[in-house]
């Protein structure tokens, strides 16, 4: 493993910020920690590069435990959130500054510096103010700073988090075939999903401090290990439901349920796409409250009588309007026993 | 951390504490009823309340004439700003005693006025009050317009949008933001003439005196150190009180304010209200701080064939054992090393106190800095001669006891102007430097020195400028065959006579010129204006 934490844990001041958390990441690994901010995911990283003292736990790199080695020792590379480019220097002085700092010759700072804002797409913009720099240039030098001294490991804090939307999209995708091309190991936090299911070869969900749950970003859509992964995932439908063979008790009444499902009380995902709208009469009576329009879908929000509210994914011609009265039926294929 | 706070201790504390020792203490018993005798005395129940009175009403009229000018320097963007910024700043930095007799030169016997209208202030507390703003118009403009420069207008906005009268709008919106920088601005103000001394001295004739003119007057003319030693103990507790509401104010003012770049908040005046608001502050700024140095070149001059001026190459062999001249080079040189060690010593200081894991003990540290500020620097200057006369550390004779007691006095400038630059060195662009592999030894060389540097020669230039008209302690200190140019005009102006009066002029017009340009060197360095000074 190249890298491993061992009931790695901090405390500021008496709340465990990381509590106990154990994880590994592989070389040539993108794994994207993922967590609603204050759930310890910068900590995380800030740990790992030595900036922030473990209280219990250890961190190791090569299998090699890092207890006392001070940051800049560790041998690996973090792109801040906001960047934090150096101001007084230009783009190539940022970008040669791990080099130097590693005592390489002028000759091989300029050909790195030139390699690596060819490899960012900033070709020839070294002699450039890092002020004049628009949002999506910082980003692309700052990610070239972190990588001109070759760290084993590259860690990324909200890496594309303050760009607008587009661009985010755009670059993500720049980003995954950038560390594919270059074998790097990556290990970035975010809090939006969309980046990790993008970017990383395995997705962390964190809560408080711990992993909630830890699989590909496949698995993890699929199968939300809770109710709070669920949640956060954007999933609205999520009930506690005493699970029988075929169907669930649920506030929105029976719910037919997966045949392999487990039996109990448990908590159930119900997906947008399994909450099917049928004429008004059958089924769940419910009222629309609000749709709101999602370019392949229209989210339809509905709330029955005395149950929580359902959120129904239906096509564009078909949605109801806000006021209308309808049916719900559900769709086993779609519904999650979760725990 | 440790050096700063040996060098208070030997250099500020032990002179201190030993000169109110050596007034309070007889064969070995503390004498504290001798503090209730000397405040029942009638003369220096009269002292306190005029010092008392003449630094509020001096507080008072600097707020009044100084605040439109700090609007319109936030606010209005015209053509000549800079230049305006740095010479209303000149007078900050000016030695009292300049200021003395640029004010004598104006108002006083055979004055400017006196000349034109027959009208004398010097023997009034016109004098006084009106060179006191003279001094402390900077420190308003520049605490407050700084702030007010960088409140977002759209905060007013915000306010009009939601039914507010311009008017109502600007008090419940902008006056409360501004309100903490006007409360420091105005206790700085209020510090600073508070222990006010050259100018008193100068301006103030027997009638009037402050708590540091009389402590002079105590220890070097009736030799009653006993009293000298209980005035100064108050002046202490009074600038501590002041100090200590002074920092509380400004831990206010860093409060959760939205700040903007001074640079999109002026604009062009408009109509006439605001051009002549423009110009009203034009005509304060020169009737009330270009006046009295324009006499003063004026005056120095007045001898055909720059007479005044030859004379100062004269030895006399009267008031001096030297040619005046010559406190040209003593004062220089003794600025030069006193800058040296303030810029050292408030250097360790600033870094000190802007390490994460400062403590309590460290951060009180910061207010105590201040300190030598209010304290009586005569007592300061007699402490030194008294304290620091005994081995292990005989320094009577040293010439390094003025640039040490100027130095004290250069502190407070070194850590005021370092210290919210260092503050404001992300942290996180130190750690990015360590992971991308620098020791910390590299990263304060790579990333802090880089920021700080602009900030280091400006908190140098300060240092200077305030070591060179440093003349409460130096006058105690300086010896007579080296004096300083503060202490060559105080002694020429203490003797009769056209020519020493004229030769006054003429070496306080040199020491204004050499203050002036560090100033204005220092101007052209400084980027932002948030600090204090």
């Amino acid at each position: 493993m190249l890298l491993a934490l061992e009931g790695a844990t901090v405390r500021f001041g008496g709340r465990a910020v990381l509590d106990a958390v154990d994880l590994e990441v592989a070389e040539h690994e993108v794994v994207c920690v993922l967590g609603p901010s204050g759930s310890g995911k910068s900590t995380l990283l800030r740990a790992v590069a030595g900036l922030q003292p473990l209280d219990s736990g250890r961190v190791s790199l090569d299998g090699r435990d890092q207890a006392g080695v001070p940051a800049h020792r560790r041998g690996v590379g973090l792109m801040f959130q906001d960047h934090q480019l150096f101001p007084q220097r230009d783009v190539g002085g940022n970008v040669a500054f791990g080099l130097r700092m590693h005592g390489a010759s002028k000759r091989q700072q300029a050909e790195r510096v030139q390699e690596l804002l060819d490899l960012v797409g900033l070709p020839g913009a070294s002699r450039r103010a890092v002020a004049a720099l628009s949002g999506g240039e910082q980003q692309r030098v700052a990610l070239a700073r972190a990588l001109a001294p070759s760290p084993r490991l590259l860690m990324l804090d909200e890496p594309l988090g303050q760009l607008d939307r587009s661009l985010r999209e755009r670059l993500v995708v720049e980003l995954k075939e950038l560390f594919g091309r270059l074998g790097t190991t990556v290990l970035a936090v975010t809090h939006d999903q969309g980046e990790a299911f993008a970017l990383a070869d395995r997705v962390v969900v964190m809560r408080d401090g711990r992993i909630a749950q830890s699989g590909t970003p496949l698995e993890v859509w699929q199968r939300p290990a809770d109710a709070f992964v669920a949640r956060f995932l954007g999933f609205e439908n999520v009930v506690e439901a005493t699970v029988g063979a075929e169907a669930a008790d649920t506030p929105w009444g029976k719910v037919p349920v997966p045949e392999d499902a487990p039996q109990g009380t448990r908590t159930l995902l119900v997906r947008p796409a399994g909450v099917r709208l049928v004429p008004a009469g059958t089924g769940l009576r419910c009222t629309v409250t609000a749709r709101t329009f999602k370019g392949t879908h229209v989210a339809v929000h509905l709330q029955p009588e005395d149950a929580p509210r359902l959120e129904a994914a239906c096509a564009l011609r078909a949605a109801p309007e806000t006021g209308d009265e309808v049916g719900v039926e559900f769709d086993a294929g779609e519904i999650v026993v979760l725990d | 951390m440790a050096v700063p706070v040996a060098f208070f201790a030997v250099f500020f504390a032990y002179p201190v504490a030993a000169i109110v020792a050596r007034g309070l203490e007889v064969d070995g018993v503390w004498q504290f009823g001798r503090i209730g005798e000397v405040l029942a005395q009638s003369d220096v129940r009269h002292v306190l309340w005029f010092t008392t009175w003449q630094a509020i009403v001096s507080t008072v009229l600097t707020l009044l004439i100084a605040l439109p000018g700090a609007y319109v320097f936030a606010r209005f963007d015209f053509r000549g700003k800079q230049v305006l910024r740095a010479v209303v700043t000149v007078p900050f930095v000016l030695p009292t005693v300049v200021v003395g007799t640029a004010f004598l030169a104006l108002v006083g016997r055979g004055g400017l006025l006196d000349e034109l209208w027959g009208l004398r202030l010097d023997t009034t507390v016109w004098a006084i009050l009106l060179a006191h703003v003279f001094f402390n118009y900077a420190v308003v403009v520049r605490t407050v317009g700084g702030l007010w420069a960088q409140l977002d207008p759209r905060q007013e906005e915000a306010a009009r949008m939601l039914g507010a009268s311009p008017l109502r709008a600007w008090r419940k919106v902008t006056l409360p933001a501004l309100a903490p920088a006007v409360a420091a601005a105005a206790l700085m103000v209020f510090l600073f003439t508070f222990t006010s001394f050259g100018v008193v001295q100068i301006l103030g004739g027997p009638t009037f005196s402050t708590l540091e003119v009389e402590i002079y007057r105590q220890t070097s003319e009736i030799f009653d150190l006993s009293t000298a030693a209980v005035l100064t103990l108050i002046q202490f507790v009074a600038v501590g009180a002041i100090l200590a509401l002074h920092a509380w104010t400004v831990r206010r003012r860093e409060t959760a304010l939205r700040l903007v770049d001074p640079s999109v908040t002026a604009r062009r005046p408009r109509g006439t209200g605001q051009w002549a608001l423009l110009g009203g502050v034009l005509v304060t700024v020169v009737v009330l701080l270009l006046l009295p140095l324009a006499v003063l070149v004026e005056r120095s001059l007045d001898a055909p064939g720059f007479g005044y001026y030859r004379a100062l190459t004269r030895d006399d062999g009267g008031v001096f054992l030297v040619a005046p001249i010559e406190a040209i080079g003593n004062s220089l040189s003794y600025a030069v090393a006193a800058t040296l060690i303030a810029v050292v010593i408030g250097g360790l200081a600033s870094v000190a106190l802007t390490r994460r894991d400062a403590g309590r003990f460290v951060r009180g540290f910061d207010a105590l800095l201040m300190l030598p500020l209010g304290v009586s620097a005569v007592t300061v200057g007699f402490g030194f001669l008294i304290a620091l006369d005994e081995p292990p550390l005989d320094l009577r004779s040293s010439w390094i006891l003025v640039p040490l007691a100027q130095a004290l006095v250069g502190v407070p400038f070194v850590v005021r102007t370092m210290l919210p630059v260092l503050r404001a060195v992300d942290v996180r662009l130190r750690e990015a430097a360590s992971v991308l592999g620098a020791s910390p030894w590299r990263v304060w060389r790579e990333v802090d020195l880089p920021m700080v540097r602009r900030a280091l020669l400006i908190a140098a230039g300060f240092a200077f400028a305030v070591s060179l008209g440093e003349f409460g302690a130096t006058v105690f200190i300086a010896r007579p065959d080296n004096p300083t140019l503060p202490v060559a005009v105080a002694r020429l102006l203490g003797r009769p006579g056209e020519l020493n009066y004229g030769q006054a002029m003429a070496l306080s017009t040199i020491l204004m010129v050499v203050c002036a340009v560090a100033l204005l060197v220092l101007e052209r360095l400084r980027t932002d204006r948030t600090g204090e000074f």
